[in-house]
């Protein structure tokens, strides 16, 4: 019988306290359909709800482009592909995936897959409205409202100005070094040298 | 302590009424007793309402699970941080928690305000104390927080999982900040109506609170945006949500405020749209509050739909006819003092600005009720998302980007084609050369060059500022650089704080022009196996999926998966998200399992990791892997924004005087002693 090292009765005790953690893990009876050599969970309830594996169809860019333009109808305000690839409590998400991506294999364009949705589930499936009829408010009004403004704007100070011209008088005011455009007016006149230097200032501001 | 609270409601709603009673019949005036009568009740408020906050607070921390707002967002295992701040999780506390504040910034008001002003204050206190009572009336007849229930729970629901981040500790009260003390700009701007002081008076008492206003908003939106990045877990920060919508409104027109009142203090004019604006921000900043708590809006933020809305409505109604008819009755006072001479000078640009400003202001707001005039005329149901708002209003964002790198560069009066030459060419000179570097980077896409392109633009603008102010200094004090930047600083803090400001704009909209280049792959692995990800950067990371763990930590049974990630071959360690299902003390499920995500941020890029779930109760995981571009200098641009409106803010630096009668960008003069003009 060997006699038995520090070192290799500390790993023994190691190897005897981490049977029992790995005892459950292996316990889990025959190996899971589809799961290879991975682990089981101890709960997988805890782990939320149970996914399929994902398939090609789940990243693909075209059928990501349509889904970000298709509204999910739990009522998160989110597009079908957020909401799947978010909220993995919804059960409504994945279920429009899954006809997304079965009218794609029907062979539909992007636009038709936008109109079989419109068509079941009414324009509320759109994450935008179509800009046409009464939307065309929507898309249009706020940018129209501030080129008329603007337009009003620009005609209002154009006209203010011809009749400023006509009135305007030729004194100015004394103005003061207005560095911050916050200082008080200069109220008492400059020195022959604080004039020097704030012409020389001023000439090399105006560089 | 419930009896505590109840009667701590009843005698501020009393004290309330009061206030606002004497104040708006006059019979203060002539009577000093009347007039400090009506500043101690604004005090002894404050005292009332602090005193109900902290009786429900007592019942949060001794878990009295027989008051309904207590079981409803508290249980015994939750963590004591978030004991804390349930006081703002639910409808009715939060309504307590915003009384309280409001209370306490009118205080502060009667308090802090200059003597000078003294003709204002019982109107602001008459405003301010109307304004608490109607959150207290809503409190005490709808949504009471110390309501008790028939039977005790033996333990509460806990709190919303997304609700229990260090995010939601800050975040919503710095918002709650914002929009509470925009009430204090309001009290004014109807006190100087109604005692018809409209001169500059009113205007000098509220700018520090609408500075004040408008950081606690900027802070709070974008701690609101860093929540929904780090807890929400879809890899965004903004996705146009109602309620993220109407934190938006008040800052913008605040923001075109802060920009027009400096004409009115400067040149006398915009009167009307000063106190219009005012006005308008408050509305905002109800409607923001009626949307988030009356449900009639659909949103992921909103609270449960309740009976408040419709007292919100009815405030909201009330507040809108009587301020806008009090604004028509002294319309005629408020003629500005001279008129505008040029579309080319800094009034212009500043009115183009507010325009802008009001204009996108508008376009949320018509994009956020389009959805229920689009059902009230055709009668069906649409859907206004990311997509509407971003095509009305990324052009709009753009052209205001724009201005704010113009608007400094035009000279006040009028600009003469010279000094526009002299202004622009470097600022233009750079934001060319960032377009066709990035142009010849091979950036294509149409929004990201014009946000980009500009940004250099802006921050010509701003280093042309500091540079030619510095060089002025160093000129006619002889001052190093250091002292001479620190010194242009201080003694203009109002001017250079704004340019930190605009700097910060400027980070914000680089940072968002980033997520024009977001990668995303879903990918499911088993514990060895691997997904790649290529950076727009150039460069491809390895995510090994290590395998998953469960553990029982205070309130939840955690499911976290690990991901072993290299960039390039080059191994930058572990980075975990997790499953979370929330449990009460008797381990009992509270909430639907929840997401964390894993984030690991570096100045180029974010990779955002979330675990979407485990396949067939195994190891084998489901992920969403997302690199998010630029990221990073969202958080910074906040931080250079509120940093700037600290800097503006901060007592001292010059008084605001009003502006030369004619002038020129950067350092003008006209030569008293000599009666010569240099331009």
């Amino acid at each position: 019988m060997s006699e038995l090292s520090r070192r290799g009765f500390l790993g023994r005790l190691v190897a005897a306290a981490l049977l029992p953690i790995q005892g459950p893990a292996q316990q889990g009876g025959a190996p899971l359909a589809g799961s290879g050599d991975v682990g089981a969970l101890r709960d997988p309830a805890a782990a939320g709800r149970p996914r399929a594996p994902t398939e090609i169809a789940d990243y693909d860019e075209r059928i990501k482009a349509i889904e970000h333009r298709l509204a999910c109808s739990c009522g998160c305000t989110l597009d079908i592909f957020t909401c799947r690839t978010t909220d993995f409590t919804c059960t409504y998400s994945p279920q429009l995936h899954r006809e997304v991506v079965e009218l794609d294999r029907a062979g539909k364009s992007a636009q038709e897959i936008l109109d079989a949705f419109v068509a079941k589930y009414g324009e509320k499936a759109l994450m935008a409205p179509k800009p046409e009829g009464f939307n065309l408010w929507g898309y249009l009004l706020p940018g129209s409202a501030i080129l008329v403004a603007g337009g009003a704007l620009v005609a209002l100070i154009s006209r203010r100005r011809i009749a400023v011209a006509g009135t305007a008088s030729t004194d100015q005011p004394p103005l003061a070094l207005d560095q911050s455009d916050e200082r008080e007016p200069a109220a008492s006149p400059a020195s022959a040298e604080e004039m020097e230097r704030l012409r020389r200032a001023l000439a090399e501001v105006e560089d | 302590m419930t009896l505590l609270g109840q009667f701590s409601l009843w005698v501020a709603l009393l004290l309330c009424l009061w206030s606002a009673m004497i104040a708006f019949s006059g019979r203060w005036q002539g009577r000093p007793d009347l007039s400090s009568s009506i500043r101690g009740s604004v005090y002894a408020t404050f005292g009332a309402l602090a005193v109900a906050m902290l009786a429900l607070w007592k019942g949060l921390a001794a878990h009295d699970f027989n008051i309904e707002y207590v079981a409803a967002y508290t249980s015994r295992n939750l963590p004591s941080g978030y004991i804390l701040s349930a006081l703002w999780a639910g409808q009715k506390g939060s309504l307590l928690f915003w009384a309280v504040v409001l209370s306490l910034f009118a205080a502060l008001a009667q308090l802090l305000t200059s003597r000078r002003h003294a003709a204002l204050m019982p109107y602001v206190a008459g405003v301010t104390s109307a304004v608490t009572a109607f959150f207290v009336c809503t409190m005490i007849f709808s949504a009471n927080p110390f309501e008790r229930m028939a039977f005790t729970p033996a333990d509460g629901r806990g709190l919303n999982p997304q609700l229990q981040n260090p995010g939601m500790m800050i975040h919503p009260p710095m918002l709650y900040l914002g929009y509470i003390s925009l009430t204090i700009p309001f009290a004014f701007a109807i006190a100087a109506l109604l005692s018809r002081s409209l001169d500059a008076g009113w205007i000098h008492a509220i700018r520090k609170w609408s500075l004040v206003s408008w950081l606690f908003l900027s802070i709070g939106i974008t701690l609101g945006m860093w929540w929904a990045y780090v807890e929400l877990g879809w890899g965004g920060y903004w996705a146009w949500d109602p309620v993220e919508n109407a934190s938006l409104l008040p800052w913008l027109t605040m923001t075109a405020f802060l920009h027009s009142v400096m004409i009115q203090e400067k040149r006398g004019m915009l009167k009307r749209w000063n106190l219009g604006l005012i006005i308008g921000t408050f509305l905002l900043s109800i409607f923001g509050t009626f949307i988030t708590r009356s449900g009639v809006i659909a949103s992921v933020h909103s609270f449960t739909q309740s009976s408040v809305g419709y007292f919100f409505l009815a405030f909201l109604s009330v507040c809108a006819i009587l301020s806008f008819t009090l604004l028509y009755t002294r319309w005629p006072s408020l003629k500005a003092d001279v008129q505008l001479e040029s579309v080319v000078s800094r009034e212009a640009a500043f009115l183009f600005n507010n325009l802008l400003l009001v204009g996108v202001a508008f376009s949320v707001l018509w994009g956020t009720l389009f959805p229920i005039l689009s059902e009230l005329v055709r009668g069906s149901k649409i859907t206004v998302g990311p997509p509407f708002f971003n095509r009305v209003n990324v052009p709009l964002g753009l052209l205001l980007l724009g201005l704010t790198g113009i608007g400094p560069l035009i000279a006040w009066r009028k600009a003469s084609p010279a000094n526009l030459r002299r202004q622009f060419v470097w600022p233009v000179t750079s934001g060319a050369v960032t377009f066709l570097v990035l142009l010849a980077a091979g950036v294509r896409d149409f929004y990201a060059l014009m946000a980009l392109g500009l940004a250099g633009f802006v921050a010509g603008t701003i280093l042309q500022e500091f540079y030619r102010g510095t060089r002025a200094r160093r000129r006619m004090h002889g001052e190093s650089v250091p002292v001479a930047l620190g010194r242009l600083v201080a003694r203009n803090r109002r001017r250079y704080g704004g340019y930190l400001v605009h700097a910060g704009v400027l980070i914000y909209f680089v940072a968002f022009s980033g997520m024009a280049f977001k990668r995303e792959i879903e990918a499911t692995l088993k514990p060895g196996e691997s997904a790649t990800l290529a950076s727009p950067f150039g460069h491809t990371y390895t995510l090994t999926h290590v395998g998953i763990s469960q553990f029982e930590a205070l309130n939840r049974i955690v499911s976290a998966a690990t991901i072993s990630v290299s960039k390039d071959g080059r191994s930058l360690g572990l980075m975990t998200s997790e499953k979370r299902q929330h449990v009460d003390s008797f381990r009992r499920p509270t909430f639907e399992p929840s997401t964390e995500v894993g984030i690991r941020s570096d100045l180029q890029e974010d990779l955002y990791i979330t675990f979407a779930g485990a396949v067939g109760g195994t190891e084998e995981a489901v992920y969403r892997f997302t690199i998010n571009p630029l990221v990073w200098w969202v958080w910074f641009g906040g931080f250079v924004l509120a940093l700037g409106g600290l800097v503006t803010m901060w007592p001292g630096g010059g008084a605001v005087v009003p502006a030369p009668r004619r002038g020129q960008p950067g350092y003008q003069a006209t030569l008293a002693a000599s009666g010569a003009t240099v331009e």
